[in-house]
């Protein structure tokens, strides 16, 4: 990584990643669930910001909305649902299959960063012509959405389809 | 002659010296002064807004409110007082209450409970605050395109959207910490309220997209200004084009007022607060400058969401719906007079304060609501957004497609003939399935109170003997 | 950005994404095994939408380019539609499983009956 020269952009990258990361600690180390959720508001949010870097504003902006906006909120309420229901926090206990878990997942991690990292270290973007640009816009996404993913965005309606009425179903004591 | 001087002394040209000055900046320079220019004056209005809603309320039921504050009489006799001065009685009207209060709640002890979780009780109000600051980043307030809105950005009303649905955390994570059942309560009703009157304000909002075909807040504002529902004949090209005067725009407004009303939590939707069942709801453990925090934000984001609906419905910066433009090219014997008009409607540097009248008779209709109506039951809040709203939005989707295509592919008015036909086959089809649904809904009885002109009716009093009630 | 490899973008969803795992494998909270999903899914967002700019690079033809712009970020779409549909039903089973047992911790799901 020698020849990596430090722009202002990196280290702005540097920032906003390392809080991703941070905060992505955060969600698995707080035994607090309310915790854990703000953690993942904030690294949900911090992500949509990389999108905007990575000129998808339109999907950073979708992010926001269904993410931190719908996701994360669901999340928040069935927490405090449980809680005014009485119920006590899951108690977490660090036995010898945790700790297994924890070397695990860094094994997983130094085998992954080890074997792809490196190639991919010295590509950098390539400045987009204006024209390219605005394929990160709503418009260029709409059209291609009903044009050639047309099919798969059908198969996702119904699967949400499917999710409303299962979790309708789910939810309800007697319908 | 002395119309054209007046004209070009309140014209607002973009060739001017500061938007070359502006436009020669680093853009967040730019952003900046936007911000400071624009977002903050809006922010300043927080506390007439307030004294407003106090005065106005009190004067609907009847009563004086504050009307003190601010009232100075200077002394008659006193050395001090200059003479001028002597025996003058200035008055404010109270204006200066807000800030008495505010005064008031910085000095109040700021009392900590202490089984509160510490870290998000003191985030919560930063949170409660933060969408109303960052909500008009994205609305243009005039004409000058250097100046406003902050970002011009292709995805602004989807940005409006985002930041509205971040005002949930504020209240939910308030009444999380708070370690209270009221609280806790209170952010539980909260969010789901949010979540189930957010779907129904896309909905509404989507119908203005489509209608226009752009994302861009700026873009809805120029598509207002075309003639009313495209109509290219005489009556109909004077007038502009604003959303609320179209039939599906109109329907969509009103959708978006009620759910401006409820994601804000102003009455008749406040249950998160309900004093009368939750103490005061989210904010109950809450003293001093952070309650006050909570409030400020409230006030913000109903004046925010104001002016949102006045740029996304009626018109934004322009006073009335009339095209002295058009006119003055249509009619040039009155040229002049037209142009001047023209001016005066939209295009001088009024245009902000145009948008902050719309903004504040918005809010107007709040209180107004808040005076009339009620309090909802929780089901009837949730009834009327899942099963009112969100219904209405989309039937109102469904008739915005239909008149896009039929005035695409016919004529505009083949356009509003296809609105009334889809529009009534939709409203048949509701009431055919209201009729499915009447018979089976095993609803409790709504309690009728008569109040005029029944006679009293006797009650059969059942007496018991004495001797067998003892056996 | 200018500078910002593209290892850099990987890295971090490579993070996000063995956090993910791990804590899917070491928490007993459901809710909070959901959310380590979510993490899972996130990174793989960013990885999608990284891949789509970054690739670009390697295209000629203008066509090209915008194709691979594109299938990135259709990708996002139809992942968060998925996360979002397996969000509403998985947290209803979480509700549907305390209401009948008033107890959530995973390692006592343990049997397939209420």
């Amino acid at each position: 990584m020698g020849g990596v020269t430090v722009t202002p952009e990196l280290l702005l990258f540097g920032g906003v990643a390392g809080a991703a990361a941070l905060c992505a600690v955060g969600v698995v180390a707080f035994n607090n669930a309310i915790r854990s959720a703000l953690c993942l508001v904030v690294n949900f949010f911090l992500l949509a910001f990389l999108y905007f870097t990575l000129n998808a504003e339109m999907m950073g902006i979708t992010q926001v909305v269904v993410y931190t906006g719908a996701i994360m909120v669901l999340f928040l309420f069935v927490i405090m649902l449980l809680n005014l229901g009485g119920l006590k926090l899951v108690t977490e206990k660090f036995d010898y299959k945790r700790y297994a878990g924890i070397l695990l997942g860094c094994g997983l991690f130094v085998v992954l960063g080890s074997q792809i990292l490196p190639s991919l270290a010295t590509i950098q973007a390539r400045q987009l012509s204006p024209d390219l640009a605005k394929f990160g816009g709503p418009e260029a996404i709409g059209r291609t959405l009903f044009t050639s993913y047309v099919y798969p965005f059908e198969a996702v309606s119904v699967l949400l389809l499917v999710g409303i009425v299962g979790s309708i179903l789910l939810a309800k004591r007697r319908l | 002659m002395a119309g054209a001087t007046l004209r070009k002394a309140i014209q607002v040209n973009s060739n001017l010296q500061m938007a070359d000055f502006i436009q020669h900046l680093h853009p967040a320079l730019q952003a900046l002064i936007r911000v400071v220019l624009f977002v903050m004056p809006s922010l300043m209005l927080v506390p007439g807004i307030i004294w407003w809603e106090r005065r106005l309320l009190s004067w609907m039921q009847d009563r004086i409110g504050p009307n003190r504050v601010g009232n100075i009489t200077f002394s008659r006799t006193s050395r001090f007082v200059p003479s001028f001065l002597q025996g003058k009685k200035f008055r404010l009207f109270g204006l200066l209450q807000p800030i008495a209060d505010g005064m008031k709640l910085f000095f109040k002890e700021d009392i900590t409970p202490s089984a509160v979780d510490k870290v998000i009780y003191f985030v919560a109000p930063a949170l409660a605050l933060f969408p109303a600051f960052a909500l008009g980043g994205t609305i243009p307030w005039g004409p000058y395109g250097f100046l406003t809105p902050v970002a011009d950005v292709n995805i602004g009303v989807l940005y409006i959207m985002a930041i509205s649905s971040l005002g949930v955390y504020g209240i939910v994570l308030a009444g999380y910490a708070s370690d209270n059942k009221f609280s806790l309560m209170g952010g539980l009703r909260s969010s789901a309220q949010l979540i189930s009157y957010e779907l129904a304000m896309g909905m509404s909002v989507a119908c203005i997209v489509m209608a226009t075909g752009s994302l861009k807040p700026s873009d809805m504002v120029t598509a207002q200004r075309g003639a009313l529902w495209g109509l290219d004949f005489a009556p109909f090209t004077w007038i502009e084009n604003w959303n609320i005067l179209t039939p599906y725009g109109l329907v969509a407004a009103i959708v978006f007022g009620v759910c401006m009303i409820a994601e804000t939590n102003r009455p008749p939707f406040d249950l998160p607060e309900a004093e009368n069942e939750l103490v005061a709801g989210y904010h109950t453990e809450y003293s001093s400058m952070k309650f006050a925090v909570f409030f400020m934000g409230e006030y913000a984001a109903m004046f925010v969401y104001g002016v949102i609906l006045c740029t996304l419905f009626i018109g934004s910066w322009h006073l009335l719906p009339i095209r002295f433009a058009f006119m003055a090219k249509q009619y040039p014997a009155f040229g002049d007079v037209w142009n001047m008009l023209d001016t005066l409607n939209g295009s001088s540097i009024l245009a902000p304060v145009f948008v902050v009248l719309k903004a504040v008779a918005v809010v107007t209709t709040y209180i107004w609501v808040r005076a009339t109506l009620p309090r909802l039951r929780y089901d009837q809040l949730m009834s009327l957004g899942w099963k009112s709203l969100l219904p209405l939005a989309v039937a109102n989707l469904v008739v915005v497609a239909i008149w896009i295509v039929a005035s695409r592919v016919a004529s505009p008015i083949m356009g509003l003939a296809a609105v009334a036909v889809s529009g009534a086959i939709l409203y048949a089809l509701y009431k055919a399935i209201n009729k499915i649904n009447v018979h089976e809904r095993p609803n409790f009885a709504s309690r009728e109170v008569l109040m005029v002109d029944e006679p009293p009716q006797t009650r059969e009093v059942e007496l018991v003997e004495p001797a067998a009630a003892a056996s | 950005m200018n500078g910002v490899p593209l290892a850099a973008y990987i890295g971090l969803g490579m993070f996000m994404f063995t956090t993910g795992v791990v804590g899917v494998v070491i928490r007993r909270n459901p809710i909070v095994v959901f959310m380590c999903i979510e993490l899972m899914l996130n990174a793989v967002n960013l990885t999608f939408l990284t891949f789509a700019r970054y690739q670009m690079a390697t295209y000629k033809s203008q066509v090209h380019m915008e194709q691979s712009l594109m299938a990135g970020q259709m990708m996002v779409i139809f992942v968060m539609a998925v996360a979002a549909a397996e969000v509403a039903v998985g947290l209803g089973i979480i509700m549907a499983i305390y209401r009948l047992r008033d107890n959530v911790d995973i390692d006592e799901m343990n049997v397939l009956r209420g």
